[in-house]
Formats: structure tokens, C-alpha cells, sequence
């Protein structure tokens, strides 16, 4: 399996990271340099064995499901690079 | 008494307990030490009026009796750890600016228990990396060198400020983070004695994600008593981590007695890497003869899937890496780039990781989004996760065949160069995690201490790795070589 500089373009676009198109020939590069290197797997005997959920065999415990935080508008705003009248804003999302 | 920065936890503890030195007069000397010591870049923000105010506050507890053991003693915190208050930024410069409104949990633990934080250290940007080479804060430098040459070090990573940090004697000890080795490595390379515990053991509550699955925080000190102690302190359950383990924290120092006769210490014969220095395999045989001297028995053993376990992790760890970094979106905490004239919401989203991620950060979320995509998510992402059952089914076997550690090189060499590397492909940089990163797939805990020089004059170091929750074990085999190693050898102070 081999990466070419399209395919390199529409990860970038789906990790939502601009890539000018002068970088995509060595982008592709790299991700074939580690792609060789994933493909030792193929090598491996994997039939009938269960992918990995959990590395520790014990159930995820459970909580009522009920609100037990909240009312902390201020603090959860006070990182935003933009944030007005409550609200974090953003540029436009609809045309 | 001097030098109280040069203090491990375990005499600073007992000096306390004596009423010979204050948590103040410790606090001052490392503050002291800090200030001297920028060369090194290991402090990337100092916090000398919390340390202070904690340490006056620990002093007065210590008055009162019944002070935790870590009460009072001054500690280093990896970047990746929120502290409420203090800038966090996970050495990336897409979370500049960013400033908890909460604390992690374990550094919480860690402030209940007294211990005086010093400020925030260095570490590969978001823990990808392991020469400390992708922090937005720049390398951090090791006090090590190799002789008289200059040439600056990699302290390793990603917690190469807190090994620096300890080794330079710029605090008694750190928290770090391990992920694929990233306690271990920096730990071997720099002289100090780092654990990654059982993933389950800490709470990765308020530890920036890189790989939800295999992070795990753990301590960097000075010895294996001073692991004991602060592990101690780090762990337990905590409601807000559902991967957290809700067993009972053993009392690791009472563990120490040093005694491993009938101990069962594997040696897998997969870690025999070809091209891996004489000196490496040197240390190890000698490591291995020290433990039967000490009355263990010696079994070889076979891990055979090792081989899989850097392409699984290079699966897995991106994967994880493209999902938990999808939240630097720009919006709701850190950077946001500037934007131009009509530009939406996609274009923000673009720009501002572009701009905040550093390369090594973008190639893991591209990599991980790549075998995480329709058609892919198969042959890539489930194909490792099988692979990953088998790496963990290796150690069950051998565990259940009676072995109680099993002893390994801690890396395949010794520290190198900073930019040395810097020409290497990707997948050269990985390798350095070959014989770390088979624990973090399996769950398992695994420690790294000093065990001899090489011809340079530069530490090595060898790893013990123990049965799942049975690190107190674990430390007490790592206790009865470090007194056979008798290692002792300290950095000259260059800085």
C-alpha cells in the first residue's frame, strides 16, 4: 500500500490540518516510510485472536445517572480564545 | 546541613522527621538550584511563590506530627499534568496561554500529601518523542556529557525536563509520563530510576491525552526507595478516571527488604537486538549475574511476538493520538490563528492546527487518522489491536509459568546527541523504544534504574518488568539490584 500526494491531501483534510501543496510530496514520504514499517504486522497469525479492548480484564464501573456538576460558565469560558456575552465564538459555520 | 537539593525523598523525609533542615530551607535550595540551571531548559515555568506558600505550610504540619510522607518535600511537574493556576501547555505551542481552572488528580494527590511543587517541566510536545527535540519550549538539555566533549545531550523523552531535572538535583523528584517508554527511556539515559505502574494504577484525570490506552503517570527519582515512596502517593482510585483501578495501594517502601531468593527472573531472548552495543548486552549479563548472586533463580524465556510490538504501538498510539488531539480545535482553549477575510469555520479549524501543532504531533494525528479511515480501520487499527492480545498473551504465559520479573536493557543505547537524530527517518527515532513499549501494550509495570557507564562516561540503565498490580514486588527486586549495582555516579556541574 503506497501513499500518493491526493491521498496525503485528503488525510491532512480530514485531520483538519492545512498542508500548503509544496509539503505534500514529502508528506506522502513520511507516511509511506511508516506505513512500510506498520506492514510487519501482515506477518502475523492473527486469526481467531479478539482485537484489544482493555488491557485490564475488569469491567468500567457505573454512577448514577444523575447531574452532579455544573453551573461553571465562567471557568469553562475563561480559556477560550474568543468567547462573548456567555457564549465561545467562532467564525461562520453556515453560508 | 548544604547541598539539601542533592537530598533524595526518603533522607529529605527523615530529616524533617528529625527537625534538621525545614521544607523551606529544601524548597530555597532547589529554587536556587533552578535559577542556576536555565542551560538546561528543564523549568519551563517556574512557580517559586506556590512553592514557597506550600512549603511554609508543609513546615507547619510537620509541627503538628502525622505528616504524609511526601509532606514538605519539593517535586518537578512534567508539563502534561493540569495544575490549577499554572500554565499547562503539554510543551505545544496550540495550548499557549492555556491555564487550568482545574488540578490533575494526581498532582493533587501529591499536594495533599504535602509535597511542594517547584514549577512545570520540559517534555516532548504533547509526550511524542523521545529526545525531548519536539517541546515548543525547545530541547531540554542532560546535565550528562560525555567526558570532556561539550556536545549537548538529550536528557530523552518525553519526560527528558524531569530527568533532567532529577539528575541535576534541580528538585528531589518528578512526575512523569510514560506512554511507549517515556518514563523508562529518560530515566536510563540520565542515571535515575523511573516506574511506569500498571495502567490503571494512576489516574490519568487531568493528564493531557495522547494515548488513552497506554498512558500511565508515574515518578522519577533519585532511587528506588524514593520510587516506592512517591508511587505510593500517586496512586488509587479515582472516580473521574473509569480505567482507574479500585484496588488498595500497598505500603511499596514496607516492601523494601531486598530479600529476592527463590524470585523467578526471566530473560527473553527476543530482546537480544541485533546490532545492540557489546556494552549494552554487557550491563545486561552482569545485571542477570547480580540477581542470581542475590539468590534468584535465572530463566530464559521467550516473548515471541516482541518483534510486532513498536508496528502495533505505531498503529495504536496515532489512533488513539488523532482522536484525544481532535479537541485543539481553536475554540475552546489555547491558540487560535489569525484568520483572514471570509474565512469559516474549517478554515479555522485548518490554520489553527497547522500553526499549533508541532511536525512530529501532525505526522501521529495524520498517521492515526490515516489507518483509523473507511477501508483501513481493518487492515491497520484492528489488525494491530489482535496484534496487541498476542504481545499481552506472551507475558501471561510466562507469568503463569511461574516467572516473577522479568530483566531487560532499559534502551539500545546510551543518550546521543541533541540533533543527531535530526536526519534520521521517523521510524529510526521509534526504535529507541524497543524495549519499552512491549510493557505498555500488555498493562504491565515496569521500572528503569542506573546500572553502570559506558566507555563515554554516560549512564545505562536496565529494566525490571513485574506482574500486573505487583509493583511493590516489582520494586523490591529493583531494590536488591540497585544495592549490587551500587551505582552512585553523578553529572558534573557544567550547567
Amino acid at each position: 500500500m503506497s501513499i500518493d500526494q491526493n491521498t496525503a491531501a485528503k488525510v491532512a483534510k480530514l485531520a483538519r490540518i492545512k498542508v500548503e501543496d509544496e509539503a505534500l510530496p514529502a508528506l506522502a514520504a513520511e507516511f509511506n516510510t511508516i506505513l512500510e514499517f506498520i506492514e510487519q504486522l501482515n506477518e502475523v497469525d492473527v486469526e481467531g485472536v479478539e482485537p484489544m479492548t482493555s488491557v485490564t480484564p475488569q469491567r468500567l464501573k457505573r454512577r448514577a445517572d444523575v447531574v452532579n456538576d455544573g453551573n461553571q460558565q465562567e471557568k469553562i469560558l475563561a480559556n477560550a480564545p474568543d468567547a462573548r456575552e456567555g457564549f465561545f465564538a467562532v467564525p461562520k459555520v453556515v453560508e | 546541613m548544604s547541598d539539601l537539593n542533592k537530598l533524595g525523598l526518603a533522607e529529605a523525609r527523615d530529616a524533617l522527621r528529625k527537625g534538621e533542615t525545614s521544607s523551606v530551607e529544601l524548597t530555597e535550595a532547589c529554587l536556587a538550584a533552578i535559577d542556576k540551571a536555565d542551560a538546561l531548559n528543564a523549568f519551563v515555568h517556574k512557580t517559586p511563590e506556590i512553592a514557597l506558600e506550600r512549603a511554609t505550610a508543609a513546615d507547619a504540619r510537620l509541627k503538628q506530627g502525622e505528616a504524609p510522607a511526601m509532606c514538605g518535600l519539593p517535586v518537578g511537574i512534567k508539563d502534561l499534568f493540569c495544575t490549577k493556576g499554572v500554565a499547562s501547555q503539554a510543551a505545544s505551542n496550540i495550548l499557549q496561554g492555556f491555564v487550568p481552572e482545574y488540578e490533575s488528580t494526581v498532582s493533587q494527590q501529591l499536594a495533599d500529601a504535602g509535597a511542594v511543587m517547584l514549577g512545570k517541566l520540559n517534555m516532548d510536545e504533547f509526550a511524542m518523542g523521545s529526545s525531548n527535540e519536539t517541546s515548543a519550549y525547545g530541547n531540554a538539555v542532560s546535565p550528562w556529557r560525555r567526558g570532556n566533549d561539550e556536545t549537548p545531550l538529550t536528557p530523552g523523552g518525553s519526560s527528558g525536563g524531569s530527568a533532567a531535572a532529577v539528575a541535576a538535583d534541580l528538585c528531589l523528584a518528578a512526575t512523569g509520563t510514560d506512554t511507549g517508554g517515556s518514563i523508562r527511556q529518560p530515566a536510563a539515559f540520565t542515571g535515575t530510576v523511573g516506574i511506569k505502574p500498571t495502567y490503571g494504577r494512576c489516574s490519568r484525570w487531568g493528564v493531557v491525552a495522547f494515548a488513552s490506552s497506554l498512558d500511565q503517570a508515574g515518578p522519577m527519582t533519585k532511587s528506588v526507595r524514593d520510587a516506592a515512596i512517591m508511587l505510593e502517593a500517586m496512586s488509587g482510585h479515582d472516580p473521574k478516571d473509569s480505567t482507574s483501578a479500585d484496588l488498595a495501594v500497598p505500603d511499596f517502601e514496607a516492601m523494601l527488604t531486598g530479600d529476592i531468593r527463590g524470585k523467578k527472573i526471566g530473560i527473553p531472548k527476543e530482546y537480544h537486538m541485533e546490532g545492540m552495543p557489546a556494552e549494552i548486552e554487557k550491563l545486561w549479563s552482569e545485571g542477570t549475574a547480580m540477581l542470581k548472586a542475590a539468590g534468584a533463580e535465572i530463566v530464559d524465556i521467550s516473548l515471541p511476538h516482541t518483534k510486532y510490538a513498536l508496528p502495533a504501538y505505531y498503529v495504536i498510539a496515532p489512533a488513539e493520538a488523532s482522536s484525544n488531539l481532535a479537541r485543539y480545535d481553536g475554540v475552546r482553549y489555547g491558540m487560535r490563528a489569525a484568520l483572514e477575510a471570509g474565512d469559516g469555520i474549517t478554515e479555522m479549524y485548518e490554520k489553527t492546527r497547522a500553526a499549533g501543532f508541532g511536525d512530529e504531533v501532525k505526522r501521529r494525528v495524520m498517521v492515526g487518522t490515516y489507518v483509523l479511515s473507511a477501508g483501513f480501520y481493518d487492515a491497520y487499527y484492528n489488525r494491530a489491536r489482535r496484534v496487541r492480545s498476542l504481545i499481552k498473551q506472551d507475558f501471561e504465559n510466562v507469568f503463569a509459568a511461574g516467572v516473577d520479573a522479568i530483566l531487560t536493557p532499559a534502551t539500545p543505547s546510551a543518550a546521543f546527541g541533541l540533533g543527531e537524530m535530526s536526519d534520521a527517518d521517523p521510524v529510526a527515532m521509534y526504535l529507541l523504544d524497543v524495549f519499552t513499549v512491549t510493557v505498555n501494550l500488555a498493562g504491565l509495570p515496569g521500572i528503569a534504574l542506573p546500572a553502570g557507564l559506558d566507555s563515554q562516561g554516560l549512564p545505562l540503565g536496565l529494566q525490571l518488568i513485574g506482574r500486573p498490580w505487583e509493583e511493590g514486588d516489582l520494586l523490591n527486586t529493583a531494590y536488591a539490584l540497585e544495592q549490587s549495582t551500587g551505582f552512585v555516579a553523578k553529572p558534573g556541574n557544567w550547567w
